[in-house]
């Protein structure tokens, strides 16, 4: 064929036109301000006059939604606790799920396709109520107070505090960190072990000089896989979380569903994906790379 | 090759973990299925083994009319994302270089990792702008949007696999560039088209974020009203509907696994 990319035309088109140009809009209404509140927002884009329409539509483009997120404290405190608490979920992600991984990679073939879908299997059953079933273990008189009463242990009240928020966060995406890790580990050739083991290694520095070393892609991958939506993650902050709990995802909807203030909304959102795209674009090179 | 070799099988450590981090996947889960059958309208206080609360599900009109909802965004969105992700990933592996493959790469990865509230909210904003009442279309639209990229990338990893000379081979001997893809190509990926329609779907059925956003009256999916209930409160009739969801989907996908054993092999 001498244009096979003609295929692509209509995947092409559609990501244009419902992923690319959504964008653009977010950005532009980001640099509108509000009129009562709703839409439309000045300014419009008036195409009938021509370049002079575009002209005076971007002379009237204002940063001041800008100015008053940097200004306001409750923004701030959202988007350094939004990174804070994904980056520690990314920490004890990496501290649980590699040891996972690695456990998964040492059983024999017929073993591992089995532990594989096991933990696949909870990625597929619905995400709502994976958390919904927290709200049940951690609420003050909940199943894990119980569990701790009958072993005399004090009643944790955990449920609204920044802990729920990040056992939520480690519950739902352990999956995505343990599945990276173990399918670089399970491709690893098991006589570079061997060769450090004859060549005087004990099994433990074997295991940091060789092992752990090439399984970091893998790691990275993990770690950006969970980093990344983690950040902008609303439902687990909105249920496990307390109303102190400030993350961005939260902030966006707050924005937009209960202050009604679109602008607001989309200007938290150009800032989330800012703090994204170095990120994204990681990840992005790593996945390519992968598929290649 | 032996490659576990020397040290052996998994040791008490490699036991542990594993054994642990199933529990904690699934500790959660099992619970929350037990307590679907709890007599008491207390979720955490055990009351006797009852049914009732499926009794009190199959009243419940307005959750069956959000099944239902849910059912038919999924059916539409995911066959149109995995038609489009075919269509970008044949594309995307066959030809190395064409006019703006980086920008077609770019937007079906970066959805993958984006969250969803920026995809949810940009998405109303073209439909506003658009004048496009919201309801179901608009719902099943950005569900086709966002799952096609991961159709996509399923499909994408098959195809790396398939030699492409094939498919010249069939051309070679008469068949038009569409014959012989149909012939060829999707006879072998269509394990991986599968798979790719089946996460869509999923996805679709799972999504509160997306549809919150771009759903409108009349078109209330599954878990926006299992959140809006959830947000009353801890309620046995969300474990009935949880549980019911959780043996779907389970039951799917082990077939769907066994299925793809049994012709490997």
């Amino acid at each position: 064929m001498r244009r096979p990319w003609r295929a692509a035309l209509a995947p092409y088109l559609w990501l244009l036109l419902f992923f690319a140009l959504p964008f653009a809009l977010v950005a532009k209404l980001s640099l509108s301000h509000t009129v009562l509140a709703m839409p439309p927002y000045a300014p419009q884009l008036d195409l009938s006059r021509g370049l002079g329409g575009v002209s005076a539509f971007v002379r009237q483009l204002s940063v001041e939604t800008y100015g008053r997120l940097a200004s306001d404290r409750l923004y701030l405190a959202a988007y350094l606790s939004s990174v804070r608490l994904a980056g520690l979920a990314t920490a004890i992600l990496l501290a649980i799920g590699y040891p996972i991984a690695y456990g998964m990679s040492r059983f024999a073939a017929g073993a591992r396709q089995v532990l594989l879908m096991a933990v696949i299997l909870p990625f597929w059953t619905s995400f709502l109520i994976r958390i919904y079933a927290w709200i049940a273990i951690l609420k003050p008189a909940g199943l894990l107070n119980q569990a701790l009463g009958t072993l005399r242990l004090g009643p944790l009240d955990l449920l609204n505090t920044d802990s729920a928020v990040i056992i939520g966060l480690v519950y739902a995406y352990l999956p995505f960190m343990v599945l990276p890790i173990y399918a670089v580990l399970e491709r690893q050739d098991a006589s570079l072990i061997e060769a450090a083991e004859d060549l005087g290694c004990t099994p433990t520095i074997a295991f940091w000089r060789v092992t752990f070393p090439l399984s970091l892609p893998g790691v990275a991958a993990g770690a950006l896989l969970c980093f990344i939506p983690m950040v902008g993650e609303f439902v687990i902050p909105d249920l496990l979380g307390g109303s102190q709990t400030l993350m961005l995802g939260r902030t966006i909807w707050t924005e937009f569903f209960a202050d009604r203030d679109w602008p607001a909304a989309s200007a938290v959102a150009v800032v989330l994906l800012a703090t994204l795209i170095a990120p994204i674009l990681l990840f992005q090179r790593q996945q390519a790379k992968v598929l290649s | 090759m032996s490659r576990r070799g020397r040290s052996g099988g998994p040791s008490a450590f490699n036991w542990g973990s594993v054994v642990l981090g199933l529990a904690f996947l699934y500790g959660p889960i099992v619970l929350l299925v037990i307590y679907s059958f709890n007599a008491s309208r207390l979720v955490t206080v055990w009351g006797g083994v009852s049914i009732r609360w499926y009794a009190a599900l199959a009243r419940d009109s307005q959750m069956l009319d959000a099944v239902w909802v849910t059912l038919r965004v999924g059916l539409v969105s995911a066959t149109a994302a995995t038609v489009l992700g075919t269509l970008a990933a044949v594309t995307l592996a066959r030809s190395a270089r064409f006019p703006g493959r980086t920008l077609l790469a770019g937007m079906i990865y970066a959805p993958l990792v984006m969250p969803e509230v920026i995809l949810g909210l940009s998405l109303l904003l073209l439909f506003v702008a658009l004048d496009l009442p919201r309801g179901f279309w608009t719902v099943t639209v950005s569900h086709a949007t966002v799952t096609l990229c991961y159709a996509t990338v399923v499909i994408q990893a098959r195809l790396a696999s398939f030699d492409l000379s094939l498919e010249e081979a069939a051309q070679d001997l008469g068949c038009t560039p569409v014959g012989a893809f149909v012939k060829v190509t999707l006879p072998t990926i269509a394990p991986a088209v599968a798979a790719a329609w089946m996460l869509a779907f999923t996805l679709s059925l799972d999504d509160l974020v997306i549809a919150s956003f771009t759903s409108g009256p009349g078109a209330t999916t599954l878990p926006m009203r299992l959140y809006s209930q959830v947000r009353l409160g801890v309620n046995p009739e969300i474990n009935a509907v949880s549980t019911l969801l959780i043996a779907v989907v389970s039951l799917g996908v082990v077939a769907a696994a066994l299925i793809q054993r049994r012709r490997t092999a």
